[in-house]
């Protein structure tokens, strides 16, 4: 790793510089960063231990485990978060995200951040999968009220909605 | 079934959905308080030992500490059922109890000087099932607690005891003994750790913000815990709880009590380790019992010790065997019974309130020696069922030891119904025989069953404040834990109103601002705020058309009111808004109230298909149907995903693959993370059904009970009916593991 005193991050479009030592730590994970110093609470954390799938965000065009990955192998890099879904402009929700409220594609919703960025990366590189390689992608996604099913539906109307990626 | 409402009955998003899905909602972690501090917890290394010294020292002197609390700083109040724990205590009764308790700047910080803690520990000889632990001479848990048994408790049903069992057994056509085990141990594992964040607002007054499924049952629980201080309870959205966030007063102490010591707000966060290795688990069982069986299915006498392992501590240990042995009664019904539990203390984590809460651990083991009996006699569970659970007039002991007499609707066509769309005429082939077999796959089908009263339980009140703007506000103690409640609730009193939803708000969930609630628990939700939610709205109506009166010249009686309009009803287009009755600068207040009824019930039967590889032992879950019965519906797709966590939340599955896995060389248990505790992933989905069975039941004004925590309930003792049905063999331990599978089938040496 270079000797670098700063961190520099693209989250949701807007760049942040974090200073090493001042604003974080070198042992802080980027879902630690993203919730601790950039108040981006929508990711959660649960296991903490790259087994649930939880804190899942885009990283540079790819879902990953932000509990896992450590902020400062982060950068120059652009993250998505799930507060990046929306339209900042019109507040417009993204389709993954209305068709989860359409088919109640959740029941306590601590997961349903993980799973909607899972399933965004998917899309965004598959626009047409398959149930099974939807069921493949959220296989790291822990849900424990089992809103599995629902999640299916949710996932699969979108995709036969045809508007995802447009 | 067609209705005629706005609302009941039909799908609205939740009104919380928009918060879920774009990550506003505000979870127990993203509290976060100025001055704000973290609280870590040293654990024991060990099952249960004395402490000889402890040295905090090194930790206190740490820059950046502001606590460090042992057993000699603390309260010494208790608290479970009955009171017998401690936050800290001198001694340490299972790997992961709490030493200490320490405060600091950052979790950093903390985790530092939670190390820097010196303990000297007396080892003490530790024991972890019921048949050691109440043995003469073993290591006593609690110096109250002769042999480790907690005594019952007067007011609770701890026995089923009525009719003669001796003139029951003479009756039988066949008798039969056996052993049931529900010892798994598991943990229903909401994805967001247990979590509190306390501060004291004065000497006397504690607020705390709760990730739990029960508001009210806090502020009822914590206060006499708390030597009758104030408390304000708030609750955040809670991740997930199955029971086990109910009030648990040991992570609410932590925070309290380091609260108290540093003068700051205090955030108690239990990692995942924590939370699966020494939070509160479901009880576990094993029952030794005995049945008589008529050869027409009628069982004539049922008799058994009931042993339940409640590890190093009983949450509610009591008052589930006061629920089990209730729910026994009403899914079999039975004029002679002699059953006996005893509740036993071993060195193993606690055991708490979890979904199922006494009946699903006393069903997943008694059901199966009654599944021996029903074979015995050649009977089809199906028609046994039928024949044997609750109907309208039959009498039952319910929790608190008295007679109770059902009232309710007749569910036997929810047995029909989920036989038919399941298949299970044409799956069922008689007591172990496969439906199919292919090579080293043999397929069988099981059902199991579960009924609960306690969706009348305890009392409930709410009241409906209406507004000059046309809005009305719910004023409920009820916070959101995933089952759609707060949202249900919203939809009956816009119903009761006719008020667009959007109109209809639910006020911030604590405990200073609503009237007294006491649990979201036994899926009482929906009959018992319901109803005191009705009643309120009905109230508060009432009062506004009494309001419009004498502006309209017309009696309270010739009004009706829809969207924020009090209208003539024989004459619609007179009309006037909200506000002309109300006037802007006054309130309406509606009031409800339901009081305790233990005469109805809910209904679930799941049927379910497993394939067995004898090969490899591996049992597959192919299919499930739920088939419930709860009175007309409120919100379907809540109910749908409710009735689908019969898989979660050490449900169904703690029969195939799931639990807590000890060391009992060490006492230390050896999956505590989420790779090593095993949990059903996206890409190993059986079919899942559900179907319910709408018809009225005479509850409240829309007919409905609840019937979301029962989901996990009968699974275990299914699947283990199917496994049984399709190997042949009957494995009695749960899970039923690849390796269970294969020495039952002899292929282990």
């Amino acid at each position: 790793m270079p000797d670098k005193s700063t961190i520099n991050l693209v989250v949701n479009g807007k760049p942040y510089e974090l200073m090493i030592g001042k604003d974080i730590i070198p042992s802080d994970t980027l879902a630690e960063t993203l919730r601790n110093n950039l108040g981006l609470l929508g990711t959660k954390i649960s296991c903490d231990r790259g087994a649930c799938g939880t804190c899942t965000v885009i990283l540079n065009g790819k879902a990953v485990l932000s509990c896992t990955i450590l902020t400062v192998e982060c950068d120059g890099m652009s993250v998505t978060t799930i507060e990046g879904l929306e339209d900042p402009k019109t507040g417009q929700l993204h389709p993954l995200q209305q068709s989860f409220i359409d088919h109640t594609a959740f029941q306590c919703g601590f997961c349903t951040p993980g799973i909607i960025m899972t399933v965004k990366d998917l899309l965004d590189k598959n626009p047409k999968p398959t149930e099974g390689e939807i069921k493949q992608a959220l296989s790291g996604n822990f849900c424990r009220c089992i809103s599995h099913y629902e999640v299916l539906k949710a996932v699969t109307a979108v995709i036969e909605g045809g508007e995802y990626g447009k | 079934m067609a209705n005629n409402y706005r609302y009941i009955g039909k799908d609205t998003p939740r009104k919380d959905a928009r918060d879920i899905v774009t990550g506003k909602a505000q979870y127990l972690d993203d509290v976060r308080l100025p001055n704000m501090l973290i609280g870590k917890v040293l654990r024991s290394p060990l099952p249960h030992a004395n402490i000889k010294r402890i040295d905090v020292g090194r930790a206190a002197a740490l820059p950046g500490v502001h606590a460090v609390l042992t057993y000699k700083d603390v309260t010494d109040a208790v608290w479970g059922i009955p009171n017998h724990m401690k936050l800290l205590d001198k001694k340490v009764r299972f790997v992961g109890d709490a030493v200490a308790l320490v405060a600091a700047d950052t979790a950093e910080i903390a985790n530092k000087a939670v190390e820097l803690i010196e303990v000297e520990y007396e080892p003490l000889p530790a024991c972890y099932n019921v048949e050691e632990a109440i043995k003469p001479g073993q290591p006593q848990l609690y110096d109250q607690y002769p042999n480790n048994i907690i005594p019952q408790i007067s007011k609770l049903l701890q026995n089923v005891v009525k009719g003669d069992v001796d003139k029951g057994f003479a009756e039988a056509d066949e008798i039969i003994e056996g052993t049931g085990f529900y010892e798994c141990f598991p943990n229903p594992l909401p994805p967001e750790p247990p979590g509190v964040v306390a501060y004291w607002e004065n000497q006397d007054k504690l607020v705390a913000y709760v990730a739990t499924q029960s508001l009210g049952l806090n502020k009822y629980l914590a206060q006499p815990f708390f030597r009758m201080a104030d408390t304000q309870f708030i609750a955040t959205q809670c991740g997930g709880s199955y029971g086990t966030k109910n009030a648990n007063l040991t992570p609410i102490g932590y925070a309290a009590e380091l609260s108290k010591a540093a003068r700051r707000p205090v955030k108690i966060y239990y990692t995942k380790e924590e939370h699966l290795a020494a939070y509160s688990l479901r009880i576990s069982c094993r029952i030794n019992a005995r049945v008589g069986i008529k050869k027409d299915g009628t069982v004539t006498a049922v008799t058994g010790d009931w042993f339940v392992n409640t590890g190093s501590g009983s949450e509610a240990g009591p008052h589930e065997i006061a629920v089990g042995c209730g729910e026994l009664q009403l899914a079999l019904r039975c004029p002679n019974w002699n059953l006996h539990s005893t509740l036993v203390l071993t060195n193993r984590a606690p055991t708490g309130i979890v979904r199922g809460y006494g009946g699903q651990e006393l069903e997943s083991s008694i059901l199966p020696i009654m599944g021996m009996a029903m074979e015995k006699v050649g009977v089809n569970p199906v028609d046994f069922f039928k024949k044997n659970f609750v109907r309208a007039g039959d009498e039952y002991f319910w929790r608190n030891g008295k007679k109770y007499v059902y009232r309710g609707v007749d569910f036997s066509p929810a047995i029909d119904n989920g036989a038919a769309k399941f298949g299970w005429n044409e799956k069922w082939k008689g007591w172990g025989i496969p439906t199919s077999v292919d090579g080293n796959k043999r397929r069988g089908v099981g059902l199991g069953i579960h009924c609960n009263a306690d969706v009348g339980e305890d009392d409930s009140e709410a009241w409906v404040k209406l507004t000059a703007d046309g809005r009305a506000l719910v004023l409920v103690a009820v916070s959101e834990a995933g089952q759609g409640q707060r949202s249900s609730l919203a939809k009956m009193a816009a119903e009761v109103l006719q008020l667009p939803l959007d109109y209809v708000n639910m006020s911030f969930p604590d405990t200073d601002g609503n009237p007294f609630e006491f649990a979201l628990v036994g899926s009482r939700g929906t009959f018992t705020v319901g109803s005191a939610v009705i009643q309120a709205a009905e109230d508060a109506r009432r009062q506004l058309l009494e309001k419009a009166a004498p502006v309209m010249k017309l009696k309270p009686e010739e009004l009706d009111t829809v969207d924020g309009y009090i209208f003539e009803i024989e004459n619609p287009e007179n009309r006037i808004p909200w506000r002309k009755a109300i006037g802007i600068t006054s309130t309406i207040l509606g009031k409800g109230r339901f009081n305790e009824d233990f005469t109805l019930s809910n209904f679930l039967m799941t049927f379910v298909e497993v394939e067995v590889d004898t090969a490899t032992g591996k049992v597959t879950l192919v299919n499930v149907l739920n088939s419930a019965g709860c009175g007309q519906v409120i919100s379907p797709a809540s109910l749908e995903g409710q009735l689908h966590g019969a898989l979660g939340s050490a449900g169904l599955d703690t029969a195939i693959f799931e639990g807590g896995m000890l060391d009992t060389s060490i006492g230390r248990m050896v999956n505590s993370n989420m790779i090593d505790y095993k949990w059903r992933i996206f890409n190993d989905l059986p079919h899942f059904d559900n179907i319910t069975l709408d018809t009225p039941m005479p509850s409240h004004r829309f007919h409905a009970v609840g019937v979301g925590e029962i989901a996990t309930s009968p699974g275990p003792s299914a699947v283990l009916m199917a496994v049984y049905n399709a190997i042949g063999r009957r494995i009695m331990d749960y899970p039923f593991t690849p390796d269970k599978v294969l020495n039952a089938l002899g292929k282990t040496t």
